[in-house]
């Protein structure tokens, strides 16, 4: 799925500079432990995670993660916002629990 | 794209510091856009990406200081990585899916779920590990290409 379309279906913002509406998605991830991340997420996953701090966006470039959501409002530091951008990763906030997140993009189809 | 020839390697050398988890994964991602580069397929690079993050990321934890060695051939890398450390007492129980002996700050991070050197084995085809308690830990990783 096309993140444009992602953005038109779930309540979530924008939090960095970097964005293209024609990133897509296939499938995702949840978690907040690291190295399950790097061992179980795979390349083009969206990945649900309550961690904003940068190491998020090492992680993410390194397995192939071009969308992360970031759940439960909680606020993505300023340097990992940065970092993201570096890497070319979008970074998208919620107020949604990653419960309520990875339910509605089951219901979209990404799964 | 840069192609190697057979007789050629490309050596890449990173100082790792203890506690810097503002620079983690620096190593690793230079190591990655040098694969990219000369056009290493993508899940090989994946596997390299994660079994080199891995390591660097055990030095920055659970070490002072260490240095990481990445070493590209045509048909395989090498990664090395030997740290200043406490070393580690009991490496089968460290080689363990969740076993971890690092602080609840670095928990609270994301980091220290124990399977860090469980990735390292199921992403490389030569795995190594040599640790001496008070001295250090040197760990080698060969992916084949
Ligand atoms: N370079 C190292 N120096 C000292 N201890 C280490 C090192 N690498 C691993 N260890 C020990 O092995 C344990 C397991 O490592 P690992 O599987 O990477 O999990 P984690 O890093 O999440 O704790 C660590 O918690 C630590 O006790
Ligand atoms: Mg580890």
């Amino acid at each position: 799925m096309r993140i444009e379309e992602l953005l038109k279906q779930l309540p979530v913002t924008v939090a960095g500079d970097y964005f293209d509406p024609a990133v897509t998605v296939a499938g995702g991830y949840v978690s907040d432990l690291l190295s399950h991340v790097m061992g179980q997420a795979k390349a083009g996953n969206v990945w649900v995670t309550m961690q904003g701090h940068q190491n998020i966006a090492a992680v993410a470039s390194l397995v192939g993660i071009a969308v992360i959501i970031i759940a439960g409002g909680i606020q993505p530091d300023t340097e990992t916002l940065q970092k993201a951008d570096q890497e070319r990763i979008v970074i998208l906030t919620t107020k949604l629990t990653a419960y309520e997140v990875v339910g509605r993009l089951y219901q979209l189809g990404i799964c | 794209m840069i192609k190697l020839k057979d007789n050629q390697k490309i050596l890449l050398e990173f100082n790792l510091a203890g506690s810097a988890f503002d620079l983690a994964g620096e190593a690793s991602s230079k190591i990655k856009r040098v694969l990219q580069q000369i056009g290493v397929a993508t899940e090989v690079i994946r596997r390299i990406a994660i079994s080199s993050y891995e390591a660097e990321m055990n030095v920055i934890i659970h070490a002072c200081c260490g240095v990481m060695r990445a070493e590209i051939y045509p048909n395989r890398t090498e990664i090395q990585v030997e740290d200043q450390g406490p070393g580690i007492a009991d490496i089968a129980l460290a080689m363990q899916e969740g076993f971890s002996t690092a602080p609840d700050f670095v928990r609270e991070m994301g980091f220290g779920a124990g399977m860090g050197l469980p990735n390292m084995v199921r992403c490389s085809d030569q795995f190594d590990i040599q640790s001496q308690i008070g001295k250090g830990t040197t760990v080698l990783m060969v992916i084949n290409h």
